[in-house]
Parts: structure tokens; sequence; C-alpha cells
């Protein structure tokens, strides 16, 4: 059974595409370029900031190619001076409504919003007014929401619903007060995954740690793996003179670009001093400080530099060579003393399954005992 | 001596808020100490009826002694007895409390369809709902119509969308009859929200069984098993009357399983809305029903492919599912009788505003606003000259006084700026500023746009800060050009039918009144109606020395001796209009 293809001409280009195509994912094919704002690929069209409207043959008014499925002979022209007109009107509106001040705005150089008020020449505002005012509230650690510089595009609201399956935001009020904000307004209480901050085409959510530690374009991104958890997320850091200010996630890979609070705002144990960058072995007290009822211990562990139940915080760093060396050595006079079910090994869910499949195989081949597991089966 | 009695006391909203219960109360409790009906062998019914329409003259009660109907106004509690003793025990009518000829060139040109049995019949009476051949038409469906035949019949009839935008009903049931799905649904818009119009709410309440037939005869031709009837929950009267009457519909088997015996599924649910203006807009209607917030999304796809839970949807509105069981019943040449080449049939319009008889009317498409103005409206209240009548409220636009010939009907209203519309029809006196009153309806669609897309949620509100600064005296040069560009953008870009048509008052006013923006712009106030480009001050030579401006003054402004001309401080004068309300000798000139 093959999908039905429906031929669609698209600035006098024609293209084939399947059924349930929009005239925006159709432009695109095609390389025209359509500006949006609200659109986000991912997520279910909304048709709110009326930027990616086009004229269609047969049809009176203009549509937004957005939300409007391709059907087979149809003729689209995105851009006209009427079309180009109307965009700048709406994009002097949305300005209008908007605090300006990129210079100081952390999205500058990475905003929407900044980019087509560049491309459309808006400098001055014919419709300059009233402007929303909002007090910032925001107790939580990750999230910076300036609802100032929200442009209702509604892409928090559709992400926080369709993706995260929270909905901890929508639209209230109506008219020029609609806002969008947790249920009566108050704090936000979420999971602070911050899918929001994410795909917000302006600054009005931005992670609270990215405050003031430098703007994208002094930023080299280096994609890696997220080290939380065993799902192994696609992140990519973002690094200013080698030090990593923001986290985020590529659409093209296999977690689409979705991250959770951990992977997304859990960063700062890179630069933390208390970070252990080197293998430590613990020293021997020179004293036992007494008899524990333990019986004789000393007797048993002659080799050990440490006395087992003595709880010691001195440290002494170690090569790699050494610490593996110290653990070989140790394992292997266990299982001669004691037999390797003596030994037992617990490993990470944050460990990806190649590295669980080692350790298994390590403890099972190597060591010889199947007393091995990890700590996501609890 | 009468053989016959009945009361009918008109008990819609307007008739309950005058009192109306309490005057059926009153008949009851009289009559029954009176004894009337074994004393005089009489057959006797009282009962309350929907509107109507001359709500101004409510109470209004009809007695119908031996067939002939008596008609009595502004009827109080009070006034009851007199009636029972004079009229019912002594057969004569009291003939000052009758209503006037006014009242019957009221109804003279009006030709009732939708109404016709409203303000007849109780609208709680299944069984006097089919004592004037209700649910004749549904059965007359089942016995002998395919759903194509009742479809075909409904197109051929010419009924349009009676809720704003006049589609053909007939195509747009045929759309989703073709529309493949398991399951259809039919919706009825009853989410009647202009400032203004009142005609879904008169005709649920009047006669909720006629919109129930329709809703059968509408998902039978389409195919749909589940029915919502989306109304506001600020009509609490309609609302109650319209569940009562799906319940004993259900009980009588009209609505259910297997209804009529006829093996066919149909049920109807109430959903009521939270009052938003947006969710009158189908796809806002339907978001509200799925529990989404009411906003509106773009079409195509279209409710009859894809609407309510995704699956094809009818919507009609009130007054069009209303039509439905009588054009089945009279037949289509009857329906299309009535109206001009495109548009068929009969409109109700709510005509309020500077008018004499406000109210609602009925009138076959086509008929001139001369004629509804000065024929059935009775002219323009106290003497004052008509300026303009803004018909589909605040996304209509004006009709000039040049323009009184003006047949309303889709086509040629759409031609001068305006529109049909739900039906409101507010008239407009010399003293009403055409900026301000444009202003007033661009404060309501700017509150009530939903916020989803920049030209309404921005847009509207900028129209309105220019609007506010002209009335206000502030007016740039530009202004009036500037509204022009902006309003068009608005219509074109933005989403849904609020805010392709918010703009519409600005427009129309903007086009058949400019000179008042342009006077607005050079400081003043034509209609003297914006107070901040007015000053007051005292024409001494009327001015009696009264005093009552000075003591009506909230500011202070107004000083003088008794018996002595006063004056006006005008930089004290807040512009309030309370000595120019007072004084008795036409002393207080605005300017």
């Amino acid at each position: 059974m093959g999908m039905k293809k429906l031929k669609v001409t698209i600035d006098g280009k024609t293209i084939e595409v399947p059924e349930n195509t929009t005239v925006l994912d159709a432009a695109r094919m095609l390389d025209i370029q359509i500006p949006t704002l609200c659109h986000h690929p991912k997520l279910t069209p909304f048709g709110g900031c009326r930027l990616c409207i086009v004229e269609i043959k047969g049809i009176p008014r203009p549509v937004t190619s957005c939300t409007t499925p391709a059907s087979d002979g149809m003729e689209v022209t995105t851009s006209s001076p009427q079309m180009e007109d109307l965009r700048k009107t709406v994009l002097e509106l949305i300005l209008s409504d908007h605090p300006n001040d990129c210079m100081v705005c952390e999205k500058a150089g990475d905003c929407t919003l900044q980019e087509l008020a560049y491309f459309y020449g808006i400098r001055e505002n014919r419709f300059a007014g009233e402007r929303r005012i909002y007090e910032k509230k925001d107790g939580n650690p990750f999230l910076e929401r300036d609802m100032e510089k929200c442009i209702l595009c509604g892409r928090c609201v559709k992400v926080c619903d369709e993706v995260q399956g929270v909905g901890a935001i929508d639209f209230t009020y109506r008219g020029f007060k609609s806002k969008i904000c947790p249920p009566y307004e108050k704090d936000l209480n979420c999971e602070f995954c911050g899918q929001c901050v994410a795909v917000c085409p302006t600054g009005a959510l931005t992670g609270k740690q990215w405050s003031l530690r430098g703007r994208q374009k002094d930023i080299k991104e280096i994609d890696t793996i997220c080290p939380y958890c065993g799902t192994g997320c696609n992140i990519t850091l973002h690094v200013r003179r080698n030090d990593v200010v923001r986290i985020t996630s590529r659409e093209d890979t296999w977690n689409e670009g979705w991250l959770c609070v951990k992977g997304r705002f859990g960063y700062k144990f890179i630069n933390s001093p208390d970070r252990l960058k080197k293998p430590l072995i613990r020293i021997t007290p020179k004293k036992d400080t007494g008899n524990r009822g333990y019986g004789d211990t000393e007797k048993n562990f002659t080799h050990s530099p440490i006395h087992p139940f003595t709880v010691s915080s001195n440290f002494r760093e170690v090569s790699w060579n050494e610490a593996l060396d110290y653990i070989a050595e140790r394992l292997n006079d266990i299982k001669s003393k004691h037999g390797a079910d003596a030994i037992g090994g617990l490993s990470s869910a944050r460990c990806t399954n190649e590295e669980n499949y080692l350790f298994q195989k390590f403890m099972r081949a190597a060591v010889g005992t199947n007393n091995v597991d990890h700590c996501a089966r609890l | 001596m009468n053989k016959s009695i009945t009361i009918q006391v008109c008990m819609g909203t307007g008739g309950m808020a005058a009192g109306g219960s309490e005057v059926l109360d009153a008949f009851e409790s009289l009559m029954r100490e009176k004894n009337i009906p074994a004393e005089f062998k009489k057959e006797c019914s009282m009962h309350k009826v929907g509107c109507r329409g001359l709500c101004a003259r409510d109470v209004l009660v009809d007695v119908i002694a031996d067939n002939r109907r008596t008609i009595y106004q502004y009827i109080k509690p009070e006034m009851v007895e007199r009636i029972v003793d004079e009229h019912i025990v002594g057969g004569n009518p009291v003939s000052e409390w009758q209503v006037d000829e006014d009242y019957h060139k009221f109804h003279e040109k009006q030709v009732k369809v939708v109404l016709s049995d409203c303000g007849n019949i109780d609208p709680e009476d299944i069984n006097a709902y089919m004592a004037v051949d209700g649910y004749k038409a549904v059965e007359k469906v089942f016995a002998s119509m395919t759903p194509e035949e009742v479809i075909d019949m409904i197109k051929k009839s010419g009924l349009r969308g009676r809720g704003g935008a006049g589609f053909p009903t007939g195509v747009k049931w045929e759309a989703c009859r073709k529309a493949e799905a398991g399951q259809k649904y039919i919706i009825c818009n009853a989410d009647e929200g202009d400032p203004g119009a009142f005609m879904d709410r008169a005709v649920i309440e009047g006669n909720p069984h006629a919109v129930i037939e329709g809703m059968i005869i509408g998902a039978y031709a389409i195919g749909a098993s589940k029915g919502y009837v989306y109304i506001r929950a600020e009509y609490p009267l309609a609302v109650e009357r319209l569940k009562k009457a799906i319940n004993v519909s259900r009980e009588r088997g009209f609505l259910g399983k297997n209804i009529f015996g006829k093996g066919f599924d149909f049920d109807i649910k109430i959903k009521l809305g939270a009052g938003a203006f947006v969710c009158g807009e189908e796809t806002a209607l339907i978001a509200s029903i799925e529990g989404q917030r009411g906003m509106p999304r773009a079409k195509p796809p279209f409710p009859v492919h894809r609407g309510l839970w995704g699956k094809p949807t009818v919507i009609n509105n009130v007054e069009t599912l209303a039509n439905i069981p009588y054009i089945i019943k009279k037949g289509h040449e009857w329906f299309s009788s009535y109206g001009t080449e495109k548009s068929k049939g009969t409109k109700v319009f709510a005509l309020t505003g500077k008018i004499k008889n406000s109210g609602l009317i009925e009138v076959p498409m086509g008929i001139t606003l001369r004629e509804i103005i000065y024929d059935i409206g009775g002219g323009i209240e106290n003497e004052k000259a008509l300026k303009a009548v803004q018909t589909g409220g605040p996304s209509g636009g004006c009709i000039t006084t040049g323009m009184l010939d003006i047949n309303m009907d889709y086509e040629s209203l759409a031609k001068v700026g305006s529109i049909v519309g739900s039906g409101g029809m507010i008239v407009l006196d010399e003293d009403d500023c055409m900026v301000n009153v444009a202003k007033y309806f661009l404060q309501f669609t700017q509150s009530e746009s939903c916020g989803k897309c920049v030209p309404c949620r921005i847009g509207t509100k900028r129209l309105l800060e220019i609007m506010d600064r002209i009335t206000k005296g502030a007016g740039r040069q530009g202004d009036i050009e500037l509204l022009e560009k902006l309003s068009n953008d608005i219509k074109a870009a933005s989403l849904c039918g609020l805010g392709q048509t918010a703009p519409n008052p600005v427009l129309s006013t903007i086009k058949y009144f400019r000179e008042e923006y342009e006077a607005h712009l050079q400081g003043k106030c034509p209609a003297k109606a914006c107070n901040e480009l007015l000053t007051y001050h005292i024409i001494e030579e009327f001015c009696k020395g009264c005093g009552a401006c000075l003591r009506a003054c909230p500011a202070g402004a107004i000083t003088g001796e008794k018996k002595k001309p006063h004056t006006i401080a005008p930089e004290i004068c807040i512009k309030c209009g309370a000595c120019f309300d007072v004084c008795k000798f036409k002393a207080v000139g605005k300017e």
C-alpha cells in the first residue's frame, strides 16, 4: 500500500510530498524560507504568530503555512509585497509589547525574534504603546522567567503538555492581558526539566545558572553523552573559556533534544572543587583508638594499609595504576582466603549498558562469582 | 358568559425580571380563591410563555376568553385582581391596561417562523409543543425521508447559518454526511456573546423543543449519534428549560437509543460555557467542549472533516436549528418564498438602542432598514434624529441614514461594510459619537480576544489606544490613516473570525463618519459625547441662580450668589456633566 503523494507548487517550484505534510514543511523541503516564531517541528502546529502566512490560490485570505495541510495541485506563494507587509506589521506589534533590551538580554545573538527584527529592519515602531509589566517570581534554582519578553507563542505550554506530560503552565486571561503561567499565578513548582527553556524562541525563559556567564557567540559547543543515567541522552556542552556555562541537546539526536532537570541543569559538579579527579586510597590511622569488639582484625588484614573499622578521613592521592593494582591485590586476597563468593559487585545506573555488561563479565569471568547486581534494580 | 379562559404570562428572562412569576402566582391564587373554574364552569388554563419580543412592555399578559385575545402590558401582581374581577368574571376587558397601537404596529410587519410558537406555548410543557405540531417534522423525516432527502430539502430551502457567517446549512450537512467516520457529532451553538443580542436565549427559553427537534433532524441527516448544546452559564433560565426539555424528550423516546422506534440512536448533552465571547467561534467552542482553553485553531481542516474529538462535526446556531422543523413541515418552497434571491427565510434581530420599541423581532430577509426602524421600531426615542444603526454587534459595521432603504440580507449588508451577524441591531441617535461607539466595541473585542494570535491580541490593543487618544483630544496627525492601515492588517492576518472582524466598527465609522474623526483631531466632538473634549459653561441669560448645579457639582467648580448667574471654573471642572444633567433651564452649555 503506497502512501498517496501530493504535488504542490511553491513559489514556482514543484515537489511531491506525502499526505498530511504541511505547506511549511513542503516549503522547507524545497529550501524556501518562511519566517516562524511559534512553530516547532516536534510540537503540534499552533498558528499564533502569523508570520508564516502564505497565499494559496483559491483561498481568499492568507493562511498560516504551519497549520495548512498541503493538497494535490495546491499553488502557494510565500512572499509578496502584501505578505511581507503583513509580516512586518505583525513583528512591529510583537516588538511594541517587548522590552527590546537586547543589549542586556541573555538570549541576544541566539534569539529568533531579534533575528526577525533585523531581517525586517524594524527600528521605529508605528504602534508603540502600553507594555505588559510583570514582577518576576521564581523561587526555584533552575528557571528564570521574564514574562515581559514572552510573545505567547505557546511552545512552552505545548512542550510541557505534549512532550513532558506535565501541564504545569497554560494560557490565562484574555486580550492584551493574556499570559502564560502556572495555575492561579503561583510560583512555578514543576519538575524543572527545562524543556520550556529549550523551546522558547526569545529570552523569556532562560536558565538561572546561565546568567551573565556568556552569550552564544563566545560559546564553543561540544557534543557528548549525559553522565547521569543509563538512558544516555545526547547533550551539547556550551563551553566558554573552558567553563561549561550551559547544556542543551540537539533535535536530531535520538533523544530528540529533550532532557531532564539533571541533564540540563545538573552540571555544576564539572567545575566543583569537591570533584574527585584522581583515585584516593585511605590511609590507616597510626594508632587504633580502642577495642571495638570485632575480634582480631589486625591479624586478618595484615597487608591492609587501612584499618577496616576505623573511619579515616585521610587519603593519599595515587595513580590509576596504583589504585587498580591495589584493588586487584585485595580482591585476590579475599578470593584466596574466603573464596570468590565472598565478593559481591554492585554497578551503577549511571554507567552505560556496555560498561554494565563488562562489569558483570568481570565479576563472573575474572572474579568468578554470580554476586553481581545493579542499583537500578531496586 | 365565557366558556373558556386561557391566561398566558410572558416569562422569558425579561418577563421574569419584570415580575412575571409573581403575576402568574397572583392569577393562580386569585382564580383558586374566587373558585372561578368551578363557579363559572369554565375551561381554565394558566401558563407561562416565552418571549413575546416587546420586552420593554413586560409583564405582558394575554387573556384569551372564548378565543378572543386581549393583551395587557406593564402588568404588576397588584393589578391582577382587577383583571380577574372585571375581565374574567365580569367579561369586560380593562381597556386602559391593554396594549396600544404601537404594540400592534410592532408586530404587523414581522413574519414569525422561528418565533412562531415562542410566546404562545408553555416552553416547559412538551404537550403544548406537540399540540402545535411539535415533533411532527421528525416523525415525517423518520417515516418518509432518507438523510439525503433531508439534506436536499434544506439545501433547496436556501437556509443559511444564522450565527453570523451565513454559510448554507444544507451544504454544511452534506459535507459532514460525506465525511467517512464511525462517530459524528452535531453541536448546537448557543454561546450567544454579542453585546445586545439575545435571540438565541429567547428561542431556547421560549421553545426549547424546536431546537431539540432541529438537532434530531440534523443528526439523522449527517449520521451523528451524539449531540451537544454549548450554552453559556449566564443563561440559567434557558439552561434549566433546555434541561427539562431534553429529559422529557428522552422519556418520550425522542432521544436515546432507537428513537421513534426507527433503529437510530441520538442523545444530547448540555455543555455549559463560561461566557467567553470567542467560544462562539466553532473551533474554540470545540476546544472548550474537549476541556481545553477556548482558543480557536486554524481552518482548514474544517469541523465537518475534523471537529469534536477529531471527528466530523456540524455546528449550527440555535436559530438555524429552530428553523429546521418548520422547513420540514411546511416545505422548502414555503420557506424560500420569504427573503431575497440569496438570503431566504426570516431573521430574528435584537432591536436595541435609541429606539422606541426595543425588543426581539423576526422579519423576512430583505426587509428595509427603514421599515424596521420606523414601522416596527416606531422611530427614535425622544424625537431625536437617527444617526446610524450598528448591525452585527462588535463584528459588524454601521449603516447611515442615507442607506435606510438597504435590504437587510447577507449580501446587501456586506456590500456596505457591515454584516447580518447574529442579528444585533443597535440604533444610534444624534447624541452618539461614532468614534466613541467604535471604541466601545473595540474595548469589547480586545478584552475578549483569546490571546493566541498577535494581530488580534496586540493589534486590537493598539487600535484601542489610538481610538482612546483620539477621543481624549490627544490624537495625532496621521492617526486616521494609521487606524485604517492597522485595521486592514488585523483583518488580513488574524487567525479567527474574532480578529478578522474586530476592526470592522473602526473601518466602517471611518468610512461613513470620517469628518467626526477629523473633528476629534481638531479637539472637537461633534456629538458632544467625548468628555475630555468638552468644556462646560453657564449661559448667563438662562441661569436663574437656583444653585442646583452648585450643589450637584462634586468638584466644587461652580460658584455664584443666589438668583444671580453662576460660573464654572474650568480649571477645577472635572467634566462629569452633573450640572448639565441637573439644570432645568438649559443654562449649562457644553462645547
